[in-house]
């Protein structure tokens, strides 16, 4: 008798399959009326206004330069995690994760105290540089970094983690020192996942909107990132709110953009 | 201090302490046999310096590599490590990891590949240069890394369990290889096995240790024919008829 295949574990069971649809839907649904609200006819001309652009080029310019502290920072960070002791690991990955789980806000309020005219470091940087860092294009900067740090060193971390310590020793065995071991070994283990880490960092820090709130303020021009821009529209106080939604638009995009371009850098997408 | 490899030391574990006492001339091979456990791997690492000694000393060729105060880093010891996994850097390809231990001695790119070519013929492996090691078979990964050990022109080479993830077939081939370029080189050789065809084809001498201490030492053949602990009796067991030294 012929056998009949059976297929066991490898389908979802038929009671998943509601909850999962609504759980989808939660997530596409909204997006989708975002999309059907949007003005056409005037989309052109509310994504190119002065305010939208100086919005936009303003979060492109913070975006870049906090997704390059983060690397600058984030990386020997990484390094040093994936190389600690267990527990060490285990309490400096736990550190690292606070601004994940941290509502942006109070991200904000903490850096306000930090950097604040009345905190003493704040005083330093006064006393320093005769500039305040709050409401400074900087303080934009520094806020994003805040929240965009844990995924580059989360994601560069792990991908060091999984590929061993075993491959530096080969390499010291060869008579390979520490920089050549670090330029010519490690980071190219690390570049997956550094790949992928600047690029969810990139993303976080262009839809950064609490910290940089409250830290930096809503300035147009010099703190307004997209994120505060569409805040401020849909609050009336700007162009609108068709303009709101056509900034929302284009931070959908470029969030897609981002989430392809992560798809494709995935190791063992490309052959 | 005389030439050669002198090794006098222990390394505390957890458990035990490690302790051994070897001497090793250019062009001899020693094989080091123990039970899972008893501190071939912690040998290894010490000798490589990838692990510190906790007493004794440990020199090659005059130069003090571990004790007296002294702990040199594993890429200014000159030994060469060959792991039961190849470890072949998966970003870099075949020849470029051959040539990795000349490029870090300071050969310039071009030379390092050309020698890094000679050997991918010599190892049986033209036309591999530009494979990734995830386009190579486990045998040929082996091989590569063997290259890769070899080329850096070590002053001494250690080989932990190199055979142990290769079908019999690959084993063989490998274990051949391993012969021959150990014969042409005259590398001094520590071959840490579990198997006593490894040690019989490989090795003039052969160390036993158990639970961190010295067993057994002597001929390879000698010591497998009077074994004198239940894990040599067991290992002795396991060569065939033909290689039998009870028998021969």
């Amino acid at each position: 008798m012929a056998r009949v295949p059976v297929d066991v574990g490898t389908r979802a069971p038929v009671i998943a399959v509601l909850p999962a649809l609504l759980g989808l839907a939660l997530l596409v649904l909204p997006l989708i009326a975002l999309v059907s609200r949007a003005s056409w006819s005037t989309l052109l001309s509310d994504v190119t206004s002065k305010q939208a652009l100086d919005a936009l080029s303003l979060s492109l310019r913070t975006g870049l330069a906090s997704t390059t502290l983060c690397v600058l920072l984030g990386v020997p960070l990484a390094l040093v995690i994936a190389r600690s002791p267990a527990r060490v690991a285990h309490l400096l990955r736990a550190l690292v994760a606070v601004p994940l789980v941290l509502p942006p806000m109070v991200g904000g309020v903490a850096l306000l105290f930090l950097f604040g005219r009345s905190s003493q470091v704040g005083a330093w940087i006064e006393a320093l540089w005769g500039v305040s860092l709050t409401f400074s294009t900087t303080a934009v900067v520094l806020a994003q970094a805040f929240v965009a740090l844990p995924f580059l060193v989360l994601s560069v971390e792990g991908s060091l983690r999984s590929a061993g310590a075993g491959y530096e020793q080969s390499a010291a065995t060869l008579g390979a020192g520490r920089w050549m071991v670090l330029t010519r070994v490690t980071l190219p283990l690390a570049a997956p996942g550094l790949v992928a880490g600047v690029i969810l960092c990139f993303a976080r820090a262009i839809g950064e909107f609490g910290a940089t709130a409250l830290f930096a303020g809503n300035a147009p021009g010099v703190t307004q990132t997209m994120p505060l821009a569409i805040y401020t529209a849909f609050n009336g106080a700007g162009t609108g709110r068709e303009s709101a939604v056509a900034l929302s638009l284009l931070l959908l995009a470029t969030a897609i953009l981002v989430l392809l371009s992560v798809r494709a850098w995935r190791p063992g997408a490309l052959k | 201090m005389s030439p050669g490899f002198l090794a006098d030391f222990t390394v505390q574990r957890a458990a035990f302490e490690v302790r051994i006492e070897l001497e090793l001339h250019q062009g001899q091979v020693l094989a080091l046999m123990g039970p899972s456990g008893a501190g071939k791997s912690t040998i290894v690492s010490a000798i490589a310096g990838l692990e510190r000694i906790d007493a004794g000393r440990i020199s090659l060729d005059g130069t003090v590599l571990a004790g007296d105060g002294v702990h040199l880093p594993p890429h200014r010891r000159s030994i060469g490590l060959l792991g039961q996994e190849p470890n072949l850097f998966p970003h870099l390809d075949a020849r470029a990891n051959i040539a990795f231990g000349a490029r870090a001695a300071g050969m310039a790119k071009a030379a390092a590949l050309a020698l890094a070519e000679q050997w991918l013929e010599r190892i049986g492996l033209p036309g591999m240069a530009p494979r990734k090691p995830a386009e190579l078979s486990g045998g040929q990964r082996q091989r590569v890394a063997l290259a890769r050990a070899l080329a850096a022109g070590p002053r001494m080479l250690m080989v932990d369990e190199p055979f142990v993830s290769l079908d019999v077939e690959a084993a063989a081939d490998m274990r051949t290889l391993l012969r021959h370029e150990l014969d042409r080189t005259k590398t001094r050789t520590i071959v840490i096995s579990h198997s006593a065809v490894d040690a019989v084809e490989l090795a003039d001498e052969l160390i036993v240790i158990e639970h961190g201490s010295v067993v057994q030492r002597g001929q390879v053949r000698h010591v497998l024919a009077q074994p004198q602990t239940r894990f040599v009796r067991a290992v002795a067991a396991t060569l065939p008829a033909a290689d039998d030294p009870a028998r021969g």
